[in-house]
């Protein structure tokens, strides 16, 4: 009897901990808590650029791209290389965006050309083999010792209403944001936008009206290529440009699923939920199951998610026919 | 010899169900069993077998697995490290438990929990599809990959948070543990593997197959046939989740001896995936030639420099390495989307009109 009353508080004591105070310390911290919510979106902002190359490809040509992180390490190792050889950061970033091309125009013509009309895993495949390559090839050129980035974006925290900011992390939303919006404008009013989304929208159709799809894949590779050196300049700002940059691939997909594959806003707001998602629960929660429960959480949230709405937040209705 | 059917008639249902309808693939069977059963222990070096054919056979198991699911049920999953994480840690915990088990019943009862994980996983794939399911897969892996590493007790509240296999017998011989020799390990694997490879083949000839090729092929319309959506999707995860399963325990009981949760990683799931693909998906055969061909070539990339005289520097050769896997996964995927398995079922196409293709 004694025994049974004493399981029975220690469930309540569980469940009290599970359900009930994680939210009390948000009460009663306030500040604490905006702060962890904050430093969530800015993370976040940072997960959707990687996410952002995802759906361009996807979008365009129906390959789901994931060497879209070895893109990221690449275009990053290509930029620190230079500049450690003396190159400045103007001309570095320029020469690192010419390469990004370059590797743009490869992929199409070696791997997307002669796999043009095979089922979509098959593609995925090839892109596991570009992942292969384009990490071996980035490490054998510039080494695979940590480097460091610095691009002059100021790296100062200060404070506001009680919560520590890190200026760092304002800039990279600013600029995730402003990409956002040039992307926006770019796919709307430009002829290579709207080619683009012609393309995105029925590939027959585009050819038919005499859309080149060739031009379009270099274009479209070459923009997640860009957007990935713009990721890999926040990322390997961050953390230092090493071989683990390419892993920040599998922090995207989740964001991916639970965006949309085809939606940008959906790789934006995707990325501020998985953010957030991750840093509340890692600070409420983590701690009761033994913490380090980011590799994977997100992975949960996009999954439970996924349960109600297949096909992502903004993604295309899924229709189906015989 | 030449490889024809003309003149080999079937005269009874039995005759035309069999696995191998022509004579000359039986014997094609009979021999490669007798070499796998015969020769290569026989002959085979100590080394050869620890470093090239015990992982062979366990990565054609977790090949057949995956296959079962991605090639004939249409079910991308990029799980499958997680999956062979719950069999090796079932095995372990069995054997530690129940140490008078047989190994065998150990392994398939690694092989039962991995399925009961694997069902639970494939739940979301009767609502998503694609990509989302092959992503929501990744789910899995590093959840499960988390779980092992942290709670202790899979691992026995061992310092470490490694699990061992420890010493076990079967018919007299030492088949697992630091003390089994080489010959026994291969043994026992080869038989599990053979076994499981002849289900999996006859699974695929039967009604649960072809159930789950329809599903691969227009879900909505097998649904429309009267296939029940939910049978068939859960049935492949929990098949496929077996397989794997039980490749997991041979993984860490036959082969490695020793693993933390790191071997279980996401690239243990993407090198069985590449087996399935470059081997060809939807063929048990290919299942093994896919994994013949991953097994190998890092081998051999790692040894041919030395063999041609250069000398690199160490971390220049791996990333050669990892450089030339690329190069190759996209050629071979290039050449022959369909697998190599497919390259064989073209020759054999060829042999059958020889020398007279008219």
């Amino acid at each position: 009897m004694f025994r049974q009353n004493g399981s029975f508080a220690k469930t309540m004591e569980v469940l009290n901990a599970i359900f009930v105070l994680p939210f009390v310390d948000m009460f009663t911290e306030p500040v604490f808590f905006a702060e962890v919510v904050v430093g969530g979106l800015l993370t976040g902002v940072m997960y959707s650029l990687v996410a952002l190359g995802f759906v361009l490809i996807f979008k365009a040509s129906g390959v789901f791209n994931f060497a879209q992180g070895a893109m990221v390490l690449f275009a990053a190792l290509t930029l620190v290389g230079l500049m450690e050889k003396g190159v400045p950061v103007w001309l570095a970033l320029i020469i690192a965006a010419g390469v990004m091309v370059i590797v743009a125009v490869v992929i199409e013509k070696l791997v997307l050309r002669p796999l043009v009309n095979q089922p979509d895993i098959i593609l995925f495949m090839a892109t596991i083999g570009i992942t292969f390559f384009l990490e071996g090839f980035g490490e054998t050129v510039w080494g695979s010792d940590i480097h460091r980035l610095d691009v002059g974006i100021p790296d100062a925290t200060f404070e506001i209403g009680g919560m520590l900011l890190n200026e760092f992390d304002i800039w990279a939303a600013a600029i995730g944001a402003a990409m956002v919006a040039f992307l926006a404008l770019f796919f709307r009013y430009t002829v290579i936008g709207r080619a683009l989304r012609a393309v995105a929208d029925d590939h027959q159709a585009a050819l038919s009206v005499g859309i080149p799809l060739k031009t379009i894949w270099i274009v479209v590779w070459s923009v997640a290529g860009f957007v990935g050196l713009v990721a890999g300049i926040m990322w390997g700002t961050k953390s230092g440009v090493q071989f683990s940059l390419s892993l920040i691939a599998l922090k995207a997909l989740p964001v991916l699923i639970l965006g949309g594959f085809t939606s940008i806003p959906g790789a934006i707001v995707g990325g501020l939920i998985i953010g957030v998602g991750e840093k509340v629960a890692e600070i409420y929660w983590g701690p009761l199951i033994g913490g380090a429960i980011e590799n994977w959480f997100a992975y949960m949230l996009a999954l439970a998610f996924l349960l109600f709405r297949p096909q992502g937040l903004f993604g295309e209705k899924i229709i189906e026919r015989v | 010899m030449l490889y024809r059917e003309s003149g080999q008639y079937k005269t009874s249902y039995t005759d035309d169900q069999a696995i191998f309808p022509l004579k000359q693939d039986r014997w094609l069977m009979a021999i490669a069993l007798v070499i796998a059963f015969v020769v290569i222990p026989l002959t085979s070096s100590e080394y050869m077998l620890e470093a090239v054919i015990i992982p062979f056979l366990i990565f054609a198991l977790a090949a057949i697995g995956l296959n079962l699911l991605a090639g004939y049920c249409g079910q991308i999953s990029l799980g499958t490290g997680g999956f062979m994480a719950v069999g090796g840690y079932t095995a372990y915990k069995l054997t530690t438990s129940l140490p008078d088990m047989n190994m065998i019943i150990v392994f398939l009862l690694s092989g039962v929990a991995a399925a009961f994980v694997g069902i639970m996983f494939g739940i979301p794939s009767l609502r998503i599809k694609g990509f989302y399911l092959a992503v929501a897969t990744l789910a899995a892996q590093f959840f499960l990959q988390w779980l092992f590493n942290k709670v202790e007790w899979f691992y026995n509240y061992n310092p470490s948070g490694t699990i061992t296999a420890p010493p076990r017998e079967m018919f007299g011989f030492v088949v697992t543990g630091p003390h089994a020799t080489a010959e026994a390990r291969y043994m026992i694997t080869l038989v599990v593997v053979a076994v499981l490879a002849l289900v999996a083949k006859n699974l695929t000839r039967g009604h649960i197959g072809r159930s789950w090729m329809a599903i691969r092929d227009m879900d909505i319309a097998a649904e429309i046939i009267g296939i029940r959506p939910l049978h068939a999707k859960l049935s492949a995860f929990a098949i496929s989740s077996f397989y794997c399963g039980v490749a997991g325990s041979l993984f860490v009981f036959t082969w490695l001896g020793s693993v933390e949760t790191e071997a279980f990683n996401i690239n243990l799931s993407f090198q069985v995936l590449f087996m399935v693909i470059i081997g060809g998906l939807g063929s048990i055969l290919g299942s093994f030639i896919g994994a013949a061909f991953i097994t190998a070539v890092p081998i051999l990339l790692t040894n041919a420099p030395q063999f041609f005289g250069f000398n690199l520097p160490i971390d220049l050769q791996k990333h050669f390495e990892v450089m030339i896997f690329g190069v190759l996964i996209i050629f071979f995927v290039i050449v022959e989307p369909h697998g190599l398995a497919r390259l064989w079922q073209i020759t054999k196409e060829k042999l059958r009109l020889w020398p007279f293709p008219y």
